[in-house]
């Protein structure tokens, strides 16, 4: 299951989705906002997404994690709006019948989720400038 | 034809879509070069941007027929 929400994620919801009697184990990655960045303060994130091309890519990110493992189950969730420190911005549940490949598939679905989904976000800064987010572009 | 953009490149644009003019047989690469001249703001960030077709990644060489759904993405930074 892949979506795009404007809700607070809620992690242990995700499990319940994923888990299996078959699978032995269950991994939850969370990712949170952060309040430092280098030498800068964020007060806020914005996240906004090409949201039909979003969630056509994170489901195209499940049925690959699907075809390298023997996964149970498999939650991809990523928040989109104005997000404050500590909250979080996106989940991955996956559940596989032994903890190895539960670790592995989560890890891979998370770094294809940063590489491929077309979502985008936006620092404000304590000093009140806000910055769009783009790796490799100064 | 009607290209979305999005983040930093919609704030170099001004808008969330910007019109560009392409012969009637154009590839991805056609659309960069037409941007590039017809939206010379986008210019910087333009050659570090992905470019969707139909909600896929397209590479130069696709080609883009009328009511294709375009859209110029910038370096993501989701998760």
């Amino acid at each position: 299951m892949v979506q795009l929400t404007r809700d607070a994620i809620d992690g242990e919801r995700l499990v319940q989705e994923v888990r299996r009697g078959h699978c032995g184990a269950i991994v939850l990655f969370l990712g949170t906002v952060r309040d430092i960045t280098g030498d800068q303060v964020t007060v806020a994130l914005d996240y906004e997404a090409y949201a039909g091309m979003a969630e056509k890519v994170l489901g195209d990110i499940e049925v690959d994690v699907r075809a390298r493992w023997a996964v149970g189950d498999l939650a991809i969730e990523h928040r989109l709006g104005r997000l404050e420190i500590g909250e979080i911005s996106v989940a991955v549940a996956v559940s596989c019948p032994h903890r190895a490949d539960a670790f592995e598939a989560c890890r891979y679905a998370m770094d294809r989720v940063k590489e491929l989904a077309p979502i985008w976000k936006k620092e404000n800064w304590a000093d009140g400038t806000t910055e769009w987010v783009h790796p490799g572009v100064s | 034809m009607k290209i979305l953009c999005f983040a930093r490149l919609r704030d170099l644009a001004g808008s969330a879509e910007i019109d560009v003019e392409l012969p009637a047989t154009a590839t991805v690469g056609d659309l960069r070069r037409e941007v590039e001249r017809q939206a010379p703001a986008l210019g910087p960030l333009l050659p570090k941007c992905a470019v969707a077709v139909n909600d896929e990644y397209a590479d130069e060489t696709v080609e883009l027929r009328p009511g294709d759904r375009v859209a110029l993405l910038p370096p993501v930074s989701g998760g």
